[in-house]
């Protein structure tokens, strides 16, 4: 922080009014870095709170003005483990859930996104944009057909259910962004390859994965992000045995004399599945976010 | 396109399939896509013709008997129910006031981000943060460690500043009782604009620098060469990122759940729905109001396809 305030002293070049023009720049630009750095902090306190409140005693969690010093300690996290409802079958539910779904939606996407950019298909971008139009449909819209559905093929509080939505949540994404890292294929190798005789196979292999392997990674992240925070299917789906962690977290949100460290070593807990996920491929979500559209 | 996709396209029309070959060769285009295709048939299409074939029934999960043809009535009474009237007016209010000033903010922030600085890398970081935390688990964060009055984190503060000045009377306002609708908008915000950022900020990178440079050569100033050369560069981006924004915060269930439980005139359409559907049991006028946030969306989405669209002719040339 410090080293932001203290600038070197700069060669003194003047405009044609003889202002010290470059030192006048470098002295707004020490407030703007300022600026950022008191921005990027107001915007990650109430994660900081969030995980230095899950370190604190209940006691020490929940009081004002808030003790920030007050010794760290497990407290928190050993209630939320191991006293009431275990947390492990929802952690579960929404690891299986998040991954068969992501997998599901690779293996359909990959295909499908081959078939609009490669070798696209005949109204290549009608098809592509009915599957954007998908993304609009308010979710809501297909609640109830679901829910009974799933009542009368008794699939109510089934994870499989769960997976199955969720597949078709994050296909319409997955597909728009495979299509877009896709199309960064060179047309050249592709011709180049199919000239040196290059069978589909090889031509995946060679001159397609290489390229794409990042994109589909990013695909991965995007829509085990996505499987991972839904909520309300799996609120109205499931119930006991299929429960997934956020709903699991909804417990939180009526109980009268609220656990505060507690509330905040479970949120922090079902969190950080994505939180590790997201920095480590920050590039590649801002890419994936927006449809692949943003390089 | 190819060439081959554009004659099969012409000979369709006019004469029989001259040749198996080449319709085994649009078969083998086509055979990729078509899981992935009936698969989103299936899931989203049908699920809606359910709904809207409900929207035309009397059906209360609590009359089992009393099933049968409704006609409009559903919507009829979705019209002049005042909840649903509300909850259209708080979904609008809630959609874009989120999405207006997480892209200003975002604009702002992106434009610091965009500047070489030492720990540039860090405050990005500690920017991406917000949108990292699961949506359920940032709302109770907001809930009950930041906004609660008597030991949430912001009354705390006023508590501590204002013993910094000796007075032991701090302001200790009830943040969600007092403004329960700029509560929800404020942790929606506080989640979306590193969002905003993210996509501005690969815009800002995509820009043409030396042609920038060339204008400050030229003798224009910062507030000249964002208005006349980084805004209209950025647009497509702006407008990148209110469309998914809108998508994405028209359907938020989770922060009016969990910070009000739609109380307090904070209730959004999904909310509303849920509630029809989920405790008053009247599939019949769930499906309707169902029916008629679809029908508002078409409109919203025809538009905002346009814009993608325009975004998506620049690549198209392949």
């Amino acid at each position: 922080m410090s080293s932001v305030t203290d600038t070197a002293p700069v060669p003194a070049t003047r405009d044609e009014r003889g202002r010290p023009v470059k030192k006048r720049r470098e002295g707004a630009n020490v407030w703007l870095s300022l600026l950022a750095w008191v921005v990027g902090i107001l915007f990650v306190l109430p994660v900081v709170w969030m995980v230095l409140t899950s370190f604190h005693s209940e006691a020490n969690a929940a009081t004002n003005p808030p003790a920030v010093f007050a010794p760290l300690t497990l407290e928190g996290y050993r209630e939320f483990f191991s006293g009431g409802a275990s947390p492990w079958p929802p952690l579960l539910n929404s690891l299986t859930a998040s991954v068969v779904s992501t997998l599901l939606v690779l293996l359909l996407s990959l295909p499908a996104a081959y078939a609009l950019s490669i070798k696209p298909v005949k109204k290549w971008s009608d098809v592509l944009f009915f599957f954007l139009s998908t993304k609009m449909l308010p979710v809501v819209a297909g609640l109830l057909p679901l829910y009974l559905f799933a009542q009368n093929a008794g699939l109510l509080d089934n994870i499989w259910l769960l997976i199955l939505f969720y597949t078709s949540m994050n296909l319409p994404i997955a597909v728009w962004m495979m299509r877009s890292f896709l199309s960064e294929v060179p047309v050249e190798m592709l011709e180049a390859a199919s000239m040196d005789g290059a069978g589909l196979t090889k031509t995946l292999r060679s001159v397609i994965a290489p390229v794409v392997t990042p994109g589909i990674a990013a695909t991965a992240l995007i829509c085990f992000i996505f499987s991972w925070n839904e909520l309300l299917f799996a609120r109205v789906l499931t119930a006991t045995v299929a429960e997934t962690a956020p709903v699991f977290l909804t417990s939180f949100v009526t109980s009268q004399g609220l656990f505060l460290a507690q509330l905040c070593a479970a949120a922090f807990v079902v969190s950080l599945p994505v939180l590790v996920a997201g920095f480590a491929a920050q590039d590649k979500l801002v890419q994936g976010l927006s449809l692949g559209s943003v390089k | 396109m190819t060439s081959v996709a554009e004659k099969s396209e012409v000979g369709a029309a006019e004469t029989p399939p001259p040749g198996v070959a080449r319709r085994a060769s649009a078969w083998a285009r086509r055979a990729p896509l078509l899981p992935a295709l009936i698969f989103m048939i299936i899931v989203t299409q049908l699920p809606f013709v359910a709904t809207l074939v409900i929207s035309f029934m009397d059906w209360n999960a609590y009359y089992p008997d009393e099933v049968g043809f409704a006609g409009f009535d559903n919507f009829a009474r979705v019209f002049t129910d005042v909840n649903m009237r509300d909850a259209v007016w708080t979904t609008i209010l809630l959609t874009a006031g989120v999405v207006l000033i997480s892209l200003l903010l975002g604009l702002g922030i992106a434009l610091l981000l965009d500047r070489k600085f030492r720990g540039r890398g860090a405050v990005r970081t500690m920017m991406i943060a917000p949108f990292l935390v699961v949506p359920v688990a940032a709302a109770l964060i907001w809930k009950h460690a930041l906004y609660n009055p008597e030991y949430g984190l912001f009354n705390g503060a006023l508590t501590w500043i204002w013993g910094l000045f000796g007075s032991d009377n701090p302001p200790q306002p009830d943040w969600i009782s007092n403004m329960p609708l700029w509560a929800v908008i404020f942790a929606l915000v506080w989640q979306w604009t590193p969002f905003m950022m993210l996509i501005l900020l690969a815009g800002l990178q995509g820009r043409p620098l030396d042609v920038i440079e060339a204008a400050r050569i030229d003798g224009a100033n910062n507030w000249q060469i964002f208005r006349s050369m980084t805004l209209p560069h950025l647009r497509q981006y702006l407008e990148l990122g209110a469309l998914l924004g809108s998508i994405y915060i028209v359907q938020n269930f989770d922060a009016v759940f969990t910070i009000t439980s739609g109380g307090l005139g904070t209730a959004n359409l999904p909310y509303t729905i849920y509630q029809i559907f989920y405790q008053a049991h009247d599939y019949g006028r769930a499906s309707a109001a169902a029916v008629v946030v679809v029908l508002g969306t078409i409109i919203i989405a025809t538009f905002a396809l346009r814009t993608v669209s325009s975004l998506f002719k620049e690549e198209a040339g392949r």
